[in-house]
């Protein structure tokens, strides 16, 4: 539905993170051209054209509206493409979270492969759980066909940027009818040694028909530094295909966050991406899932964890192009101190998409007067039978509800913190694989413990907290 | 033979060089928009300096403006060149009886249950009826200024209380607020302006008045209502009537002021021509409308009943100032073939303990758009302040739209909001369980919409209620097969 107007071009000058990165990227093109396929290469420039076209989006764009880019200029971003892949010792990783998980680890460092620290077990037949780098080799004909079909470059310049400059990432197939027993672990690790880079991570996940998997994108840094991620992963669920995605963000306070993850389904399929997010100082997560066959489900199950002066934007449009399916999604945010929750959500229903269930929540708990959430939870809808509903809550602690706590003994402290963790835990207990839940479930806690004490700290220290009204 | 039709060509060409059509040219301005213009309307209403200034200045902004397009509507592009920005008010041709009414706009007011002297007056019938019109409306006018009440044409309100209108006009809606609205700051026709003194409750709706009363004030009305401390009006605007009018784009503004523990109760029933099945023609209704609570415990409170016009694009907000300050927005906007809504309100809290209610009824049939489009916002001085909102939309047909648009954002951790949504179609069991009942379909698609949209028509004023209830009715002719 494009406005039959067309809107008046300003044409302003490219603000100077653009130029920055498109330059950086128009250095290496020669030596692209010189090792990689042609069709690669072509893919590239289609992403660099697009993003040096439309430029970083400012707040007068309607979809960036509350998320202001501007801090990506205090620096001097550099893709990660063609250099060299930095050395980390393995015990750089010791006491990671969900160290212990079972199951294949592919660890991305700086944003290239690292086979010292990765373990692939033997799969069956057809099995692929590989990084890019050695899948061009083997696959490149099963690449080529769908790597950049399905995330849109032009739902969002970092979309563009990322096909662009992308250096590595993983390519996961599962073959029709076989379901993967462990989780994937697909670990990106941001060393902070060199302060302004730009990594890239590109994964594209395939399932085919009646295929199963689980599979764990976290990200996470090993120092402070003004990093910039920007991952873009595309997931195609085939035909009755179930998946279990989970997103883990936990990068430092300093560092900025872009990602962006397309959700293919065909008929019957059933994705379940959850995403849990603590770090970066400016994060935004898009999901861009099309329901493309009958009787497709998905669920976007997100809790969003805030403090200091972090922004944490979540955006996404539902696209419900077939009859009989359902979408919902649940996103929880908790803001402390100065930070900031953004919500975008819009379940769109294209015209014939009859009997569509579909759901949104986004509820906001502030926790300090400085807290902010903003959140658009919209409906379009074309087709006349359709459950649709949409729900939008923005609240501190019930009073009433830490009063019936109260009243049976618990005390306030520990009324609060019961609450603070069962907000949370409406999103985790969602995550259907055990191992994970409890891994997440812990990391969590943690971070709910930490913040409660200075809550609470605060709140005895002063005495101001308390809001008293007298009439 | 020729001498006589000389004769007739000449008493006839005399008519229109001294009769009707030339006085008409005279009080109409050519198309087109610039400073003169501007002036010329000035002049023609013989305005004090300050207004032409003030029109100006809006002028000037509009110049550097660019045509918004972000609702969800779709319309070719309104030359603005191409209007006529002053024009006389027009004169409808009169008519001996009723009969000579079209038989269509006859079933149309039998459907609405509207009296007979009234079909005459809307229908344009001269009859002697209308002498008391005018005297009942002097009478009502009396009653009104022993309270001290004032209520009279814009243009009226500038000459006699200069003073009053110059201190509140774009207080609320300031003519740098959006396009339209600058537009109507520097070309506005006329309109109504109400002034209630300090501790009136105004004796009667001032609906009765205005349906009496309204003349044809053109395509650019404006409406400022100022409610002094402890005073209270009701006012409605519109007519559930159908109103057939040739301009195509109207941009009205409404300002509303409330001081302490003033209620302004502001209810719309717009029923403009809505363009023909396939949309051609109709009204653009762009208007923006505007309601300050300045004072402590004020309330304003917005009712709205859309049916008509090809696209609709209005947004009734309330700016909650004042501490305890109360803003509520009720409306049903209901599409159908080719119409197109966007519609919602905003409720912007500043003070502590503000608190707004929000339902909106959205009925989107045959190939309509319906969209509602609403902003709460809480800023951080706004403590304790509540929200609640309820957009529901019913879908009657496969080939309509529904679009829920809210845009919430909360700066105080004390401030509680909620919003919910649903979409619903009239289920096929509904009807038939009516049928079985005897109840035949389109009466059963009238009580379930009318069902949907009780919580809405509770808030109308009395008369009005019965007769939106039947509008509705009247607008959803056909939409089920």
């Amino acid at each position: 539905m494009k406005p039959l107007v067309a809107l008046p071009d300003l044409n302003p000058p490219p603000d100077p993170v653009t130029e920055q990165l498109t330059q950086a990227f128009t250095s290496q093109e020669e030596r692209l051209a010189r090792i990689e396929p042609g069709w690669l290469v072509a893919l590239r420039k289609a992403g660099i054209a697009r993003f040096a076209d439309v430029g970083l989006p400012t707040l007068r764009d309607e979809d960036w509206r509350f998320t202001n880019l501007a801090p990506l200029q205090e620096h001097r971003f550099q893709p990660t493409l063609g250099r060299p892949t930095p050395d980390l010792p393995a015990e750089a990783l010791d006491g990671l979270a969900l160290g212990d998980l079972p199951g294949d680890r592919l660890v991305f460092v700086d944003g290239h492969h690292s086979p010292a620290l990765s373990h692939i077990a033997s799969h069956g037949p057809g099995v692929v759980v590989e990084p890019f780098s050695l899948a061009m080799a083997r696959n490149a004909d099963a690449i080529r066909i769908t790597l950049g079909q399905h995330a849109d470059l032009t739902k969002s310049p970092f979309v563009a940027l990322n096909q662009a400059c992308f250096s590595d990432g993983a390519f996961v197939r599962i073959p029709r009818g076989h379901r993967l027993d462990q989780p994937v672990h697909l670990l990106f690790v941001s060393t902070g040694r060199d302060p302004g880079i730009a990594i890239h991570p590109r994964n594209l996940l395939l399932l085919e028909r009646d295929a199963g998997a689980t599979i764990v994108e976290h990200y996470l840094s090993l120092a402070d530094a003004p990093t910039l991620t920007n991952a873009v992963t595309e997931i195609v669920a085939g035909e009755n295909a179930r998946m279990e995605h989970i997103r883990l963000q936990d990068e430092s306070k300093t560092s900025f966050h872009f990602g962006f993850v397309r959700l293919q389904q065909a008929a019957n399929s059933n994705v379940a991406a959850h995403c849990i997010s603590l770090g970066a100082r400016l994060f935004r997560h898009e999901y861009d899932p099309s329901l493309d066959g009958p009787g497709a489900e998905c669920v976007l199950n997100g809790l969003y964890l805030a403090k200091g002066r972090q922004l944490a934007d979540h955006h996404m449009v539902v696209d419900h192009a077939q009859p009989n399916c359902a979408s919902h999604e649940y996103f929880n945010g908790i803001l402390a101190d100065q930070s900031r929750g953004v919500f975008h959500g819009r379940i769109l229903i294209r015209p014939g998409a009859q009997k569509t269930d579909a759901k949104q929540t986004n509820k906001n708990l502030l926790l300090s007067n400085e807290a902010r959430a903003n959140s658009k939870p919209q409906l379009e809808i074309y087709a006349d039978d359709v459950k649709c509903t949409h729900g939008a809550t923005v609240g501190q602690l019930d009073p009433e509800a830490v009063f019936y706590l109260r009243a049976r003994g618990i005390p306030e402290e520990t009324a609060r913190r019961m609450l603070v963790h069962s907000f949370a835990g409406e999103i985790t207990h969602r995550i259907q694989h055990n191992g994970l839940r409890e891994a997440l479930d812990e990391i969590v806690w943690d971070w709910l413990e930490s913040l409660e004490a200075v809550q609470i700290g605060r709140r005895d220290g002063s005495g101001t907290h308390s809001v008293a009204h007298p009439h | 033979m020729s001498e006589a039709l000389n004769t007739i060509e000449e008493f006839v060409s005399s008519d229109y060089k001294y009769g009707f059509v030339s006085n008409i040219e005279s009080d109409t301005l050519p198309p087109g928009l610039d400073e003169d213009v501007v002036r010329q309307i000035s002049l023609r209403k013989q305005e004090p300096e300050w207004l032409l200034e003030w029109r100006l200045k809006a002028f000037r902004h509009w110049q550097k403006m660019t045509e918004p397009h972000w609702p969800q509507v779709h319309y070719p592009p309104v030359d603005f060149q191409a209007i006529s920005y002053y024009a006389a008010p027009k004169k409808k041709p009169k008519l001996n009886s009723l009969d000579e009414v079209d038989p269509e706009l006859r079933e149309t007011f039998d459907k609405l249950g509207i009296s007979l002297d009234e079909q005459k007056r809307l229908a344009g019938v001269a009859v002697d009826a209308v002498m008391d019109s005018v005297s009942v409306a002097t009478t009502f006018r009396k009653d009104l200024e022993k309270h001290g009440i004032i209520f009279s044409s814009f243009s009226e309100a500038v000459r006699e209380h200069p003073d009053l209108v110059r201190k509140h006009l774009g207080a609320v809606v300031p003519y740098t607020d959006n396009f339209y609205a600058a537009l109507n700051s520097a070309v506005f026709s006329d309109g109504s302006f109400c002034y209630i003194p300090k501790g009136v409750r105004c004796p009667m709706e001032l609906s009765t008045y205005f349906r009496i009363n309204a003349a044809n004030t053109g395509q650019f009305e404006r409406t400022l209502i100022v409610a002094e401390e402890g005073s209270y009006v009701s006012y409605l605007e519109g007519c559930t009537a159908p109103m057939r009018d040739e301009n195509q784009l109207h941009a009205a503004v409404v300002e509303l002021l409330a001081m302490d523990r003033a209620e302004i109760k502001y209810s719309t029933v717009q029923n403009w021509y809505p363009g023909d099945k396939e949309g051609r023609g109709g009204i653009y209704n762009f208007v923006t409308k505007r309601g300050l609570c300045k004072g402590r415990d004020s309330k304003i409170s917005w009712t709205q009943v859309e049916t008509g016009s090809a696209i609709t694009w209005k947004y009734p907000s309330c700016v909650l100032l004042g501490e305890n300050s109360v803003g509520e927005f009720y409306s049903v906007a209901l599409t159908n073939n080719r119409q197109q809504a966007d519609t919602g309100t905003k409720m912007v809290h500043l003070g502590a303990n503000t608190r707004s209610t929000i339902v909106s009824k959205g009925i989107s049939a045959g190939r309509a758009q319906n969209s509602y489009r609403g902003l709460v916002k809480v800023n951080p001085g706004a403590t304790n302040a509540r929200n609640f909102s309820q957009c529901d939309s019913l879908l009657i047909g496969d080939q309509c739209g529904a679009h829920t648009f809210p845009y919430i954002e909360c700066g105080n951790p004390t401030a509680r909001i909620e919003h919910e949504a649903t979409t619903s179609k009239i289920g096929e069991d509904q009807i038939f369980y009516c049928n079985q009942r005897g109840i035949e379909t389109q009466d059963a698609v009238n009580m379930i919409v009318n069902g949907f949209c009780k919580e809405v028509f509770k808030e109308l004023p009395m008369e009005f209620a019965v007769e939106a209830q039947k509008l509705l009715g009247v607008s959803l002719e056909g939409s089920v097969g």
